[in-house]
């Protein structure tokens, strides 16, 4: 007995020894930049660090009635400093995000306060030089920007914001974008999934019940676009459906369409879904293939002899032995529509972009980074779940590769 | 319903059924092929013109060919992802395959969250990976840098060693590794004498993957690679967004040319590996 255990204990000591240099690398180059990013997404220490001074009086002020005499003083001065060291228009940009206007406010004051030192009141000089310092919002912008922990993120990922007093509140219409947006990449993705079952389903079928040579065949049809680079099969795509395009020429040459009608088949949601399935089908098509494989077909035989119809044989014989491959088609394709990125990019336009799209937008044009990292981290917590999922119901470890 | 009508029946449906599927995989293939004869166009358009459907010897040409061959742009951009796809291969293939053999033995604790770990960057979507990454790397120095990049792409990498090497494992005889040790081999040799020769092909399967998912990765390019990596992904990306032009036509018929060759190449060993026969 102890002989044996000890045994085993090599054993597994072995088997984690051979698994360790993969988990610490993975750990260290993946696990590691998405906890970076999940950390940008509520820590944002760039504002406390610039105006240390301003925030500390804000700390004491209650918020109801402008700031002391003493509070102007002090975050004027710092204004000025902040800007003669070329570090003020980040710090603008980041309060600007709270309350629009405010980029403009400080950087101007900044300007005027080091053109003129108030000989008198801080406070009057500064309402004089921008009337948004007499506005209670302006300075709680401030001091919300110099929370070092923030919800805010998050919050503005599901179009809500804070309120004067701390409260949560939906942002004004026309500022509410993002859970829209999720909806509709739910949607879509949702859309896209049942798009690929549809078509894979009698695929799968034929392959799984060809005869050998002939499936390997066609098995070859389905891994060649596999194969292929996803920029090359959106190039194709391009080149396919666009306004001057193969498909819209040969629709006006052969007369079913006037030059002036050509179709918009891309650089819109079309675009986005014609694309996506294309690339998403053979996702589909493996794991139905695989489990379709096993099922016997003198079920179906069977079935027909006990005097079932050929649709009752197949919903009520075949469909329930091919579920497996289902649930594990339909998640793998609709966990990788979900965040897909490039596809839309290239041939989304403007109306057909996900919430991938968003990121990339928020990460590249707009910088702010702990908006993206928000979003970031909800479409993370959505994948992850779903991968839980898939894991529970298919198992990683079936998962495999091209067939 | 009478015998005959039944057949007549099921021939239908079978037509029907084969009609669809041909659909389906004409859909699947032919938007693959059809850059190949437009990217011999003589005119700078993406359509057929009227000469390249009459035959014209004049309206085909290799000019876009010339210019992806000659110019300055695409043969640096093959040799930085020449450079990125192989480093990362080779280290996600090192990483992989010795934790495909950890994750194959039935002693290991915890072997499904582990597997899940390792398995996680192929299924977390790109532009997540992507921008945690270049935040990353750049706090610590490294944005910009072949170093990071190549990193990043094994990360990609691993996890199609890790699945195909565990393919090739599933057919394998644990007792061969009791019976190398009874003849006294220790550990190593038998893993190297025994174990790596009998699950080679799946090594280089997924080393192959591992080497095709870096040389079409664009999206981790774009966001932490500097103005030094432009891969070809790359380079197609700012192509298809800005002047695309009939060269990226060529470009891709050459990808196309490669995705054949890789795709003949994973036949070709997966007939020859241990598991391989079923």
């Amino acid at each position: 007995m102890a002989i044996t255990l000890k045994r085993w204990d090599r054993q597994a000591l072995g088997a984690a020894l051979l698994v360790a240099p993969l988990a610490i690398f993975v750990a260290v180059t993946f696990v590691a930049p998405l906890a970076t990013m999940l950390v940008r997404s509520v820590y944002q220490p760039a504002v406390a660090e610039a105006l240390p001074e301003t925030l500390a009086a804000l700390a004491e002020w209650d918020g109801g009635s402008l700031p002391d005499e003493e509070t102007f003083r002090i975050a004027g001065a710092e204004f000025v400093a902040l800007n003669e060291r070329r570090a003020l228009g980040s710090v603008a940009t980041r309060v600007n995000r709270l309350e629009s206007g405010m980029r403009s406010t400080l950087l101007g004051t900044a300007r005027s306060l080091a053109a003129e030192t108030p000989s008198a009141s801080w406070r009057e000089a500064m309402i004089a030089a921008d009337a948004d310092w007499g506005a209670i919002e302006s300075w709680l912008a401030i001091r919300r920007a110099g929370e070092v922990i923030t919800p805010r993120y998050y919050l503005n990922a599901l179009d809500l914001d804070r309120g004067g007093a701390g409260e949560i509140v939906v942002q004004p219409e026309d500022r509410r974008i993002y859970v829209s947006l999720l909806l509709r990449t739910l949607a879509i993705s949702i859309a896209i999934t049942g798009i690929c079952l549809l078509l894979a389903y009698p695929v799968a079928w034929l392959l799984a019940h060809a005869r050998p040579r002939r499936a390997g065949l066609l098995l070859l049809l389905v891994l060649v676009p596999f194969w292929t680079s996803l920029l090359v099969r959106t190039t194709s795509w391009i080149v396919l459906l666009q306004n001057q395009g193969v498909i819209n020429d040969l629709l006006v040459t052969l007369g079913i369409l006037a030059e002036q009608q050509r179709l918009a088949l891309i650089y819109n949601m079309t675009g986005t879904i014609i694309a996506m399935v294309h690339v998403l089908l053979p996702f589909m098509i493996l794991p139905l293939y695989s489990i379709m494989r096993a099922i016997p077909e003198r079920h179906m035989q069977a079935a027909a002899s006990l005097g079932a119809s050929h649709w009752q044989a197949l919903r009520r014989v075949y469909w329930p032995q091919s579920l497996p491959g289902v649930a594990a088609g339909s998640l793998l394709v609709f966990i990788l529509s979900i965040g897909y990125y490039i596809t839309p990019a290239l041939v989304g336009g403007r109306t057909g972009q996900l919430i991938s799209s968003m990121i990339a937008y928020h990460m590249e044009q707009s910088l702010n980074w702990g908006l993206a990292a928000a979003l970031g981290g909800i479409l993370l917590l959505l994948v992850g779940t779903l991968f839980f999922i898939y894991d529970r119901l298919v198992g990683v470890d079936r998962m495999r590769l091209g067939g | 319903m009478s015998a005959a009508a039944s057949h007549n029946h099921s021939r239908l449906r079978g037509w029907l059924h084969r009609g669809f599927c041909a659909a389906v995989l004409f859909f699947l293939v032919a938007p693959v092929l059809v850059v190949i004869p437009l990217s011999f166009n003589a005119e700078p358009y993406f359509t057929f013109t009227e000469g390249m459907l009459r035959l014209e010897a004049d309206a085909w040409s290799l000019r876009w060919y010339q210019n992806v061959l000659g110019e300055g742009r695409w043969l640096p951009a093959l040799g930085k992802s020449l450079l990125i796809g192989s480093g990362a291969a080779l280290i996600a293939t090192t990483l992989g395959t010795l934790a495909a053999i950890g994750l194959s033995s039935p002693a290991l604790p915890g072997r499904g969250a582990v597997m899940a770990l390792l398995i996680s960057p192929m299924v977390t979507p790109i532009i997540i990976t992507a921008a945690g990454m270049s935040f990353f790397y750049s706090d610590l120095g490294l944005g910009q840098t072949y170093t990071a990049l190549i990193l990043a792409h094994a990360v990609l990498g691993a996890p199609f060693v890790v699945i195909s090497v565990g393919a090739s494992l599933s057919g394998y005889n644990h007792d061969l590794n009791r019976a190398a040790a009874n003849l006294g081999a220790d550990w190593w040799t038998t893993l190297r004498r025994v174990q790596l020769p009998l699950i080679a092909p799946g090594v280089f399967t997924g080393a192959l993957f591992a080497f095709a998912a870096s040389f079409d990765e664009v999206v981790v390019v774009l966001f932490i690679g500097g103005p030094d990596q432009r891969t070809i992904p790359r380079e197609m990306w700012s192509g298809i967004r800005e002047q695309i032009s009939p060269e990226i036509l060529a470009v891709a018929t050459f990808l196309i040319a490669f995705a054949l060759l890789l795709l003949a190449a994973v036949n070709w060993l997966r007939q020859r590996d241990y598991a391989g026969a079923s």
